[in-house]
């Protein structure tokens, strides 16, 4: 017995060294923390991304597939070519279309749940919202489609209705409904949480010194609102220009994006290079708008 | 069944990956340095292992067997036995393309993978880098069985060395609904008629290239294009330009067969480019829809077993040659993906396996029917005329994203 009771006050006052010297020293408490994440972070993340890049830089033997050690800039020139500025243009166009969109409808929709719904209708439409988000990607633009293809849902009621037939399955209309659809939770979620932070007190005040809803909501809720939109933005428009699944599946003839032609060439080209290069255009793009972002103050609302 | 995509394991990647970005990322270091020789590997053309000795019986069996291979090319039903009669344990890696399957074969299968699948658009790739080896075809007993045009066919026999065995073939067929057209049409002039504006699909692939020159070759004889996988630089501009022709008529380029049967179903398009087993789906579901080959012929892809220049289990993989074109398994096979087989005798079995299958691929058509088909070949720089004047495939694959983008 009393063997064992030495044996744990050892173990113990071991393990009470090592948490004191811990505790003594911020920076070991730190690394040791730290540094698995930081590892995986480094490792996994920024090595796998400078892989990328520096494949841009190389080519690949058109015959075999395999790949040329030589440097060149040749895919990056290729880029500025009509075919892919056009390609770039619309991807950026149609991201930036979306996130207005989403923000539009968002708006009013976070503020009715901040500010007017009762706590339990607020939790309703809280799950209503993240519902969507439980079914998987394909299953909800596949629905798309059956709704919006020649004879579709929305063909067949609109002609019930004796409204004529819409025929818009397959056109960049249609991606632009299904990605709005798709990423709005990503909108309304920082917008609910920007107006659910507005205090009381200032709404009072400002109805004190005068102002009337309207002069209310546009002096003070939408500013205060602002960095949820812009956070919210940031989602949106980063989603909708890395996708190629929806332009696959609803887009039409003329709905290629940066993600498809990417795709493209890794998988029918085997072309890993010329999809780095083409890769490091949404990075670039992502890098402007979250300084822009970051202006507006975005990253507090996050 | 329900997603049946040759062109890309497409929705695999789909669910995978949304964040494309960081896709381009990970490959880096797989296919690298396999030695790549020459600069553009298409000059002074010699199949690097012409020479290789092939063996004159098949040996015991390794236990093991890896292959690479088309989603659907290794189901349990023709596997299962196979590993039990052989012992041969075979595992599967499934490719989206035929590129990825060629960088996958790189270095010889890298001394991992036995055998793949290839499509005719890879076959010569995987030939001339030598990453691919002659085989005896006498110790495949079912080969004299074959249809006549694909014992010896130009994709993967060369100077009489075989590169392989041929597996299982389809035709590029003109898909057409019978509300539109009462009557089969009877050219493919339909695809670039501006009277079914919105209402063409075809295939979103750069081989679909040579549909378009096959049909200039008929039409337009002053360009003198024979084989529409050989075009010259002028030949290649004028096939291109009709295809940007095509482009406003285009309502989509299809990725995956299930877009084009819900394309036909809903009667979003009238006519396009297709395989036969989209006309068969199509048709059992009740969609008034029929697939032609018009007069200017069409195209179609041929499948290969191709045996691995590094190949770990050769014996097994002879095995494999052996087991894989058996009436049964040739049968099975056609049924389950929807595409022909490669054995003549395969016809009864699959009628027993699934009533008119025989006649609905055409497995016991003349042979004067496979005579209107172009199979795909890898497009080289060498045209079959020695000269080094032709339009190579990436060129094909620039000129494809310039069309549809």
């Amino acid at each position: 017995m009393t063997a064992t009771v030495v044996r744990e006050d050892q173990t113990v006052s071991g393990g009470a060294r090592v948490s004191a010297a811990l505790w003594r020293r911020a920076w070991l408490r730190a690394t040791l923390t730290l540094s698995p994440p930081l590892a995986w972070f480094l490792v996994i993340y920024l090595a796998s991304l400078l892989v990328m890049l520096v494949t841009a830089f190389w080519s690949v033997n058109p015959f075999t597939n395999s790949l040329v050690h030589s440097w060149t800039l040749a895919n990056f020139q290729q880029i500025f070519t009509p075919t892919y500025l056009t390609i770039i243009a619309r991807t950026v166009i149609m991201a930036a279309v979306v996130t207005v969109t989403d923000a539009v409808l968002a708006l009013p929709f976070a503020y009715f749940m901040a500010r007017v719904a009762t706590p339990r209708g607020r939790q309703a439409l809280f799950i209503a919202v993240l519902l969507p988000l439980w079914a998987s990607y394909l299953a909800r633009v596949y629905a798309w489609i059956v709704i919006l293809q020649k004879g579709g849902t929305l063909s067949w009621t609109l002609s019930k209705l004796g409204l004529g037939t819409v025929n818009i399955g397959y056109t960049n209309i249609a991606m632009w409904i299904v990605f709005s659809y798709i990423w709005l939770p990503f909108m309304i979620v920082p917008i609910y949480g920007a107006l659910e932070r507005i205090p009381d007190s200032l709404l009072e005040a400002s109805g004190d010194l005068g102002a009337r809803n309207w002069r209310t909501l546009r002096s003070v809720v939408l500013p205060l609102a602002l960095p949820g939109v812009v956070a919210g933005s940031i989602f949106t428009f980063s989603l909708t220009l890395g996708d190629f699944i929806t332009p696959i599946l609803v887009g039409g003839a003329n709905s290629s994006f940066i993600g498809n032609v990417i795709y493209s060439n890794i998988g029918t080209a085997g072309n890993l290079p010329f999809a780095a290069a083409l890769a490091v255009v949404p990075i670039v793009i992502m890098i402007f708008y979250l300084t822009g972002a970051r202006a507006a103050g975005a990253f507090e609302a996050m | 069944m329900k997603v049946w995509a040759r062109g890309g394991a497409l929705l695999a990647a789909a669910s995978a990956a949304v964040l494309v970005a960081a896709c381009g990322s990970s490959g880096g270091g797989g296919t690298a340095s396999s030695g790549s020789g020459s600069g553009s590997g298409t000059s002074g053309l010699t199949a690097p292992q012409a020479n290789t000795a092939v063996p004159t019986s098949v040996g015991k069996g390794e236990g093991q067997l890896n292959l690479i291979a088309w989603e659907g090319y290794a189901q349990p039903q023709w596997v299962k036995p196979f590993e039990q009669s052989t012992g041969c344990q075979v595992s599967a890696k499934y490719a989206g393309s035929s590129s990825e399957m060629v960088s996958l074969m790189a270095n010889g299968g890298g001394g991992q993978y036995d055998m793949v699948s290839a499509s005719g658009d890879a076959d010569l790739r995987l030939i001339y880098s030598g990453d691919v080896k002659p085989i005896n075809i006498n110790l495949v007993p079912q080969w004299k069985n074959f249809h006549p045009f694909l014992q010896n066919p130009p994709f993967n026999t060369i100077g009489g060395k075989h590169y392989g065995v041929s597996y299982e073939f389809g035709p590029n067929v003109l898909l057409y609904s019978k509300k539109a057209f009462p009557s089969a049409p009877t050219s493919w002039s339909v695809l670039y008629n501006k009277k079914y504006a919105g209402e063409v699909t075809v295939p979103n692939n750069p081989i679909q290239i040579a549909d378009a020159a096959l049909y200039l070759s008929k039409t337009q004889p002053g360009l003198g294009i024979g084989d529409p996988y050989e075009l010259t630089q002028p030949q290649f501009n004028a096939t291109v330009n009709l295809l940007k022709q095509q482009k406003p008529l285009i309502k989509k380029y299809w990725d995956l067969a299930s877009q084009e049967i819900s394309l036909f179903q809903s009667g979003t398009t009238v006519v396009g480019a297709a395989w036969p087993y989209q006309t068969n789906t199509l048709v059992a579901a009740g969609a008034k829809v029929g697939d032609t080959i018009p007069a200017q012929g069409a195209t179609g892809w041929a499948d290969t077993w191709m045996l691995a220049t590094k190949a770990p289990h050769p014996n097994c993989a002879y095995k494999w040659m052996q087991w894989a074109t058996t009436p049964k398994v040739q049968a099975q096979q056609a049924v389950f993906f929807g595409e022909t087989p490669a054995n003549k005798l395969a016809c009864p079995i699959m009628d027993q396996l699934s009533k008119g299958a025989c006649a609905a691929y055409h497995a016991n058509a003349p042979e004067a029917y496979f005579q209107t088909l172009k199979f795909w070949k890898t497009p080289l720089a060498q045209c079959g005329n020695g000269k080094n004047d032709c339009v190579p495939f990436q060129q094909w694959v620039t000129a494809w994203t310039q069309i549809t983008g």
